[in-house]
């Protein structure tokens, strides 16, 4: 029951939002659901909940599939994250006005309601549903409320998304029919993936439509122009959540369906994911637009993880799980950040910026802060992630490793470039058309700023709430 | 029974209608209640309370799947006339003698639901098409709409001939018309198990003929012309509810036969569906104007009809049963906005949203179904034909290939929907829209969106 309020309320509050004509209800409404979303999902963490946090219902059953949810530990976690994004990112968007506010808003909603149902779904077609509902939301708020080449671009992105997801569906449905009920469930399929003929193809098909939404290099060109001209909320789903369905999916389906596989092509994915961490570290590190560098610098992170993923190394797993949680918070916290400067600024280059840091004291050391993060630096969420995916990494390749580690480096000269550059340096702006971060955004980014802080010195929460997911996982690899 | 006689009688009597109502919405009426009417006798029939008893000897032969693809087929053309009644109004001076016309088509559409033999099979096509060659040419004044009767006859006289002749090589070779196959078919060659040659020749012409009705490549050259030229209404009615009952007939005249075609089946077919899906898909792609793209995209949905062909079980029935009332209803829909409209191209819908947005919504539910977008029928219309194709087996690669392809389709799809919504314009109104017309249009898109949660809703009604 749970579980299902964790998909109904973003998904009827949703739709009901649309028919809000004000920016004030819309906002209101669509704040208040989100709250209630996050109190439930506070609630799934609790063991008195526990009873309840799976479903099973028959919903085709001419076709062996059932509406059913489960809720491992990484699961839990996943859907906290998301519960935690949205009020936070609609507080600070709070005031700001979108044209036609219900609909927005209603959309976003709807996104929250279908990353829900992904990180619960335990019936591969179910997974699927979802996984093209999550999309389509992004689809219509891009194409919408986006910037100048916004419908070239998210047409881009739909088509490589929608690619991999039908690759999958093709995938999903061989499955189904190498059992004789031609069930969905998770384990049916599990099994079946374990006897199919041609299981190198099956595993391609299922990695690709992953690949292409984590992004894995060479299939992530839709993410930075993606990331460059969606609203700045959208962004923030997008690059905060999204992505770790990607990693999620992965872990959930992939690795427990072709283990053998996993292990056979793990070279050739690992190869890929490094080359895309310096690649992508590099072309972060030219970059004068921030939008762009952050995006960038968001695809190196993911390389990491989807290296680690691959190495089955218990460690480097956990530490994935801690970064897909951290990552989510930092980059949550960089693309508020970056919001918050580009409409003090009205610009989004960075060579047109500077002396941020006298006129605005409050952004300049949250920036800095969120800075040091995205570095994972020590005492940092991310810093303990990242040691233990390295660690994983070294263990099964030490060469690959060293050329990972390069990108540690390399993160920190780009990030460290464009915190001197908007923050010191001689005022590009005139002194009274800055102003510092308004309340609502600084109190947003002060709570994200304490859960970077707690989750660099005391993981262990996190680590004992996904601690399941990877024991079940390595146990089978 | 029921169905084949009513059509034809309320055929005849739309006919005389013009003597007598003057007034062209009367006819409509009229035409409305004829399909009530063939709608409850078909389904009086498929409940078995009430039917009319004639004795075909086994030219006809009437199963559930049949007569629910007849419910189907009806209430579909029950929606076209309720939504597009008045712009066949507009068409010309006919009226009436336009509605004659649908319900002869519907006869025609009923008799190819039912046909037990390759006899009734070429009267069921014959009666099916004449009628379009005419509704096509309907615009009298139109060169364009001249030209397009013209070739559709032209072309379509000469696959007639072609299905005459293999009907002929069978007959030949099995001294039968019966559509089970015979043991004589086995045995007249001395061969032991193998078919004759005539028969596999017969059969081979008698696919191309049927590749050409349902306007499968290579022998699609037609469509595209036929279905610009012809009033915008005919078109709609031409690409929907007459293709899905020519692909209903293909499957049940091919089903009972895969086998004797062998190796040959597991040749020709890919090809054509390769194809199909190939020059639907890429050509809809560079299309300016929504109705020839749409002519172009009928030929790639026409393509993923197809992989029914390779049903050995019921579930490739089934999903064409769906496939059709989900592409019927999403296309009869989306044509009737785009008639409405002055301007065909993609430019004529800009900011459609912003004017009409009840409007706009369901054009977009219509698209998203047509893409086989999930939440809508059109995904699991798909769904069914994929599944089809892979429970057969040794065709994985086709159903890849039919999926990227999928993916190009979103292309020409949203590009529709990026002119209503994300573009600013003012689209002009060929007739003015009304409030009641935009409502029937969400029934039929809440109609889509609760068959994409709930395909299971549809389904029942085959085994009620």
């Amino acid at each position: 029951m749970i579980s299902a309020l964790l998909i109904l309320i973003p998904l009827v509050a949703g739709a009901a939002s649309f028919a809000l004509r004000t920016s004030d209800a819309a906002r209101r409404f669509t704040l208040l659901s989100a709250i209630a979303t996050l109190g439930v999902a506070i609630a799934a963490l609790m063991p008195a909940f526990a009873a309840s946090l799976s479903m099973d219902l028959p919903w085709l059953p001419v076709m062996g599939s059932r509406f059913t949810l489960t809720m491992d530990g990484m699961s839990k976690m996943l859907c906290l994250l998301t519960a935690i994004s949205f009020p936070l990112i609609f507080i600070s968007i709070y005031q700001q006005n979108f044209r036609s506010p219900g609909a927005f808003y209603g959309w976003m909603l709807l996104s929250q309601a279908g990353l829900m149902g992904v990180f619960l779904a335990a019936d591969a077609l179910l997974f699927y549903f979802f996984w093209e509902l999550a999309l389509i939301p992004v689809y219509f708020l891009c194409s919408t409320w986006g910037g100048e080449r916004r419908i070239a671009v998210t047409l881009k992105f739909f088509l490589y998304t929608f690619v991999g997801s039908l690759l999958m569906l093709a995938g999903i449905i061989y499955l189904s029919f190498q059992q004789p009920a031609g069930s969905f469930a998770i384990s049916d399929i599990t099994q079946a993936a374990m006897r199919a003929p041609h299981r190198e193809w099956l595993f391609w098909l299922f990695f690709v439509a992953f690949a292409i939404k984590m992004p894995v290099f060479p299939l992530h060109t839709w993410q930075p122009d993606a990331y460059d001209e969606s609203p700045a909320p959208v962004t923030m789903v997008m690059s905060g959540i999204m992505v770790k369905m990607g990693i999620y999916a992965v872990v959930r389906w992939l690795l427990p369906l072709f283990p053998q596989q996993g292990k056979e092509f793990a070279d050739i994915i690992i190869g890929f994911s490094v080359a895309g961490m310096l690649y992508a570290s590099f072309i972060a590190m030219q970059q004068n637009n921030l939008r762009r560098m952050i995006a960038f610098s968001s695809i190196a992170h993911i390389g990491l993880m989807s290296a680690a993923l691959f190495t089955y190394h218990a460690g480097a797993t956990q530490g994935v799980m801690l970064q897909m949680f951290s990552h989510g918070i930092n980059v949550i916290g960089l693309w508020i950040l970056a919001d918050a400067i580009e409409k003090q600024t009205g610009t989004r280059q960075l060579s047109e910026m500077g002396g941020l840091a006298r006129q605005a004291p409050h952004l300049a050391i949250l920036l800095v802060i969120m800075g040091l993060a995205n570095i994972a630096l020590p005492l940092t969420n991310a810093f303990i992630g990242e040691f233990m995916m390295f660690n994983g990494l070294f263990s099964y390749n030490w060469v690959l490793a060293a050329t990972a580690g390069i990108s540690i480096i390399l993160a920190a000269v780009y990030t460290l470039r464009m915190i001197e550059k908007v923050l010191y340096g001689t005022p590009a702006f005139p002194e009274r058309a800055v102003v510092d971060l308004s309340p609502n955004v600084k109190w947003v980014l002060v709570v994200l700023v304490v859960l970077v802080l707690i989750g660099g010195v005391f993981p262990q929460p996190l680590i004992d709430l996904t601690k399941d997911t990877v024991e079940v996982l390595i146990k089978n690899k | 029974m029921n169905a084949i006689i009513f059509s034809a009688i309320w055929g005849v009597v739309m006919m005389f209608s013009g003597l007598f109502a003057k007034n062209k919405q009367t006819i409509t009426f009229m035409a409305i209640a004829g399909l009530l009417l063939l709608t409850g006798a078909n389904f009086l029939h498929a409940c078995g309370t009430w039917v009319i008893k004639i004795d075909t000897h086994e030219m006809l032969h009437f199963d559930s799947m049949g007569l629910f693809f007849n419910t189907v087929a009806f209430f579909s053309a029950l929606l076209y006339v309720i939504l597009s009644g008045k712009d066949i109004e507009r068409t010309g001076v006919h009226v009436a003698e336009y509605y004659a016309l649908i319900f002869f088509v519907l006869c025609g559409v009923s008799i190819l639901t039912s046909f037990n033999g390759l006899l009734m099979l070429f009267l069921g096509v014959e009666i099916m098409t004449i009628p379009l060659y005419i509704l096509t040419g309907a615009d009298k004044k139109n060169l364009k709409s001249n030209e397009a009767s013209l070739k559709y006859f032209l072309m379509g006289s000469f696959s007639t001939g072609i299905m005459l002749m293999g009907i002929a090589l069978i007959y030949g070779a099995t001294g039968r018309f019966g559509l089970s196959i015979g043991t004589v078919s086995t045995s007249t060659t001395g061969l032991g198990m193998r078919p004759s040659f005539l028969e596999i020749g017969g059969l081979i012409l008698l696919f191309v003929a049927m590749c050409f009705k349902v306007s499968a490549a290579p022998f699609h050259f037609w469509t595209p012309d036929v279905y610009d030229g012809a009033p915008s209404v005919f078109t709609s009615f031409m690409a929907t509810i007459v293709k899905s009952a020519g692909f209903f007939a293909f499957i049940k005249l091919m089903e009972p036969r895969t086998a004797i075609l062998g190796d040959t089946w597991s040749i020709i077919l890919p090809l054509v569906i390769l194809s199909t899906l190939l020059v639907g898909n890429v050509t809809a792609v560079f299309q300016q104007s929504v109705k020839r793209m749409l002519a172009y995209s009928s030929i790639a949905q026409a393509g993923f009809m197809l992989f029914a062909l390779y049903g050995t079980s019921v579930m490739s029935k089934e999903g064409l049963v769906l496939y059709a009332f989900s592409y019927s209803i999403a296309t009869i829909g989306l044509f009737a906005v785009l008639i409405r409209l002055k301007d065909y191209s993609l430019d004529g819908f800009n900011g459609l949203a912003a004017q009409q947005p009840m409007i706009a919504f369901a054009a977009a539910v219509f698209l998203l179904s047509l893409a086989g977008i999930p939440l809508t029928a059109g995904f699991f219309a798909k769904y069914y034909m994929l599944a089809a194709a892979v429970q057969a087996g040794g065709i994985f690669w086709l159903v890849i290939v039919a999926v990227l392809l999928a993916a190009v389709s979103v292309y020409y799809y949203f590009r529709v929907i990026q002119s209503m919504y994300f573009k600013s314009g003012q689209p002009e109104w060929a007739s003015p829209v009304s409030r009641s017309f935009a409502w029937a249009l969400i029934v039929l898109a809440a109609l889509l969106l609760y068959t994409g949660l709930f395909p299971t809703a549809v389904l029942k009604f085959i085994y009620f």
